[in-house]
């Protein structure tokens, strides 16, 4: 079985997709990254999946759960790197991926973790 | 009885065989002035004879021993294609195989002999058949420019432009039906992908009415530029297809939409952390907000 590798920078969690998701590996995945999200005390986890191509209303549930996982665990997800094609499809299915935020690339969605970082602080502050 | 039959066709056919050959010059010379005169105005006179000449030899070749008629059918088939293309119409277009039929009779009747008034009966049926054949590849031609027409209208009518770093804008001009908002869905998040845009602006200012499938189509849009991580702004929106919208109880729930084109750039600008000052002069400066 293909194991996805969980990536630390920093206080973010990195998962690059790139290969065809099996059950067995989706399971491992979720259980893998929320003890990494324990372990480390993440703030944020990235999914990137720029090498997707073929999605189904699976992987799109999938998204969802490690979502609300990490939700539950105080970290943020971004999906990030959707494919025009995939994005589609996900639409055509209905799936709208509530709860998940997502960002055109890598980058921005590192960005875009640290934004909400720091608004988190001035929250606070406030 | 059908073998005296087929006889006498066979006779009838090598009459007219022999009356094409023999006559070839007045048959001609009638055929070019039918063919002619159906389609004045249009046709250069050179090029009509070198195109008669050559199906006059193919129409010959075809009835004889060999009885290939694949050279014909190739030269009517290429006859009917450059007709339509250059807007001729179907009556004209037939006529030139008919005419054909008249020239030859006026030959027949002056024979007068039984065998090629046999043979003219013949004639006339190879020469129907001819003619549906014109019209099939006339109508098959017509259907094929319409299909390019189409599709160089859908690439036409569907620019993505870019309004700012990081933000593009689609003018949508016409009717939206699925297969071109397919093509602006595509077209729209390809270029998110490619130029790393974080903001859209769909500009509906051209589109005449929107009903609940437009509307569909233009929120599916929307969640799918968000699924990729951008916003899309919808702006253009006339009082009339406000008021539609609302009767019609469509919910865009929480899509930015917009009154005109300037009202979305302006909101995808603040959203990107860009501020206008302005100051005493006319001149206008921009400056980003660093975050």
């Amino acid at each position: 079985m293909d194991r996805v590798p969980v990536l630390k920078l920093g206080d973010i969690l990195i998962v690059s997709i790139q290969i065809d998701l099996q059950d067995q590996s989706v399971l491992a995945l979720q259980e893998d990254l929320a003890d990494q999200v324990v372990a480390t005390g993440a703030r944020g986890v990235i999914i990137d999946i720029t090498a997707v191509e073929i999605v189904d209303s699976f992987i799109g549930r999938m998204l969802a759960t490690i979502a609300a996982i990490s939700r539950m665990l105080d970290a943020e997800t971004v999906v990030v790197g959707m494919r025009p094609a995939v994005a589609i499809t996900l639409v055509e299915l209905g799936l709208s991926l509530g709860g998940v935020r997502t960002a055109l690339n890598l980058e921005k969605g590192v960005a875009l973790l640290n934004h909400l970082d720091g608004a988190q602080i001035v929250t606070a502050a406030q | 009885m059908g073998v005296t039959l087929s006889v006498h066709a066979d006779a009838g056919r090598r009459r007219i065989e022999e009356l094409l050959q023999e006559n070839e010059e007045p048959v001609f010379k009638r055929w070019l002035e039918i063919a002619g005169s159906s389609s004045s105005g249009h046709v250069d006179r050179g090029s009509l004879i070198g195109q008669l000449r050559e199906l006059y030899q193919a129409v010959h070749q075809s009835l004889g021993e060999s009885s290939d008629s694949s050279d014909l059918r190739g030269l009517l088939a290429e006859l009917s294609r450059s007709r339509a293309r250059q807007g001729f119409t179907p009556t004209e277009t037939a006529t030139v195989v008919f005419g054909l039929k008249e020239a030859l009779y006026e030959v027949v009747e002056n024979d007068g002999s039984p065998e090629a008034l046999r043979g003219f009966v013949w004639f006339s049926r190879v020469i129907d058949e001819l003619g549906l054949f014109t019209m099939e590849s006339y109508a098959a031609a017509r259907e094929k420019i319409i299909i390019d027409q189409a599709e160089q209208l859908l690439e036409l009518s569907t620019p993505v432009v870019k309004l700012w770093e990081g933000i593009v804008a689609v003018p949508l001009v016409g009717t939206l039906d699925s297969a071109r908002t397919q093509v602006v869905m595509e077209k729209l998040l390809q270029t998110l992908v490619d130029t790393g845009s974080e903001h859209a602006v769909i500009d509906i200012t051209g589109v005449p009415a929107v009903d609940t499938q437009v509307a569909q189509h233009l929120l599916k849009t929307v969640v799918a530029a968000r699924l990729m991580g951008a916003e899309c702004v919808i702006s253009g929106i006339r009082p009339q297809i406000a008021h539609t919208i609302v009767t019609l109880g469509i919910e865009f729930g929480d899509i930015v939409t917009k009154a005109s084109l300037a009202d979305a750039l302006a909101h995808a600008l603040r959203q990107s952390g860009i501020e206008f000052v302005k100051h005493r002069g006319t001149r206008i400066a921009v400056r980003t907000v660093e975050e």
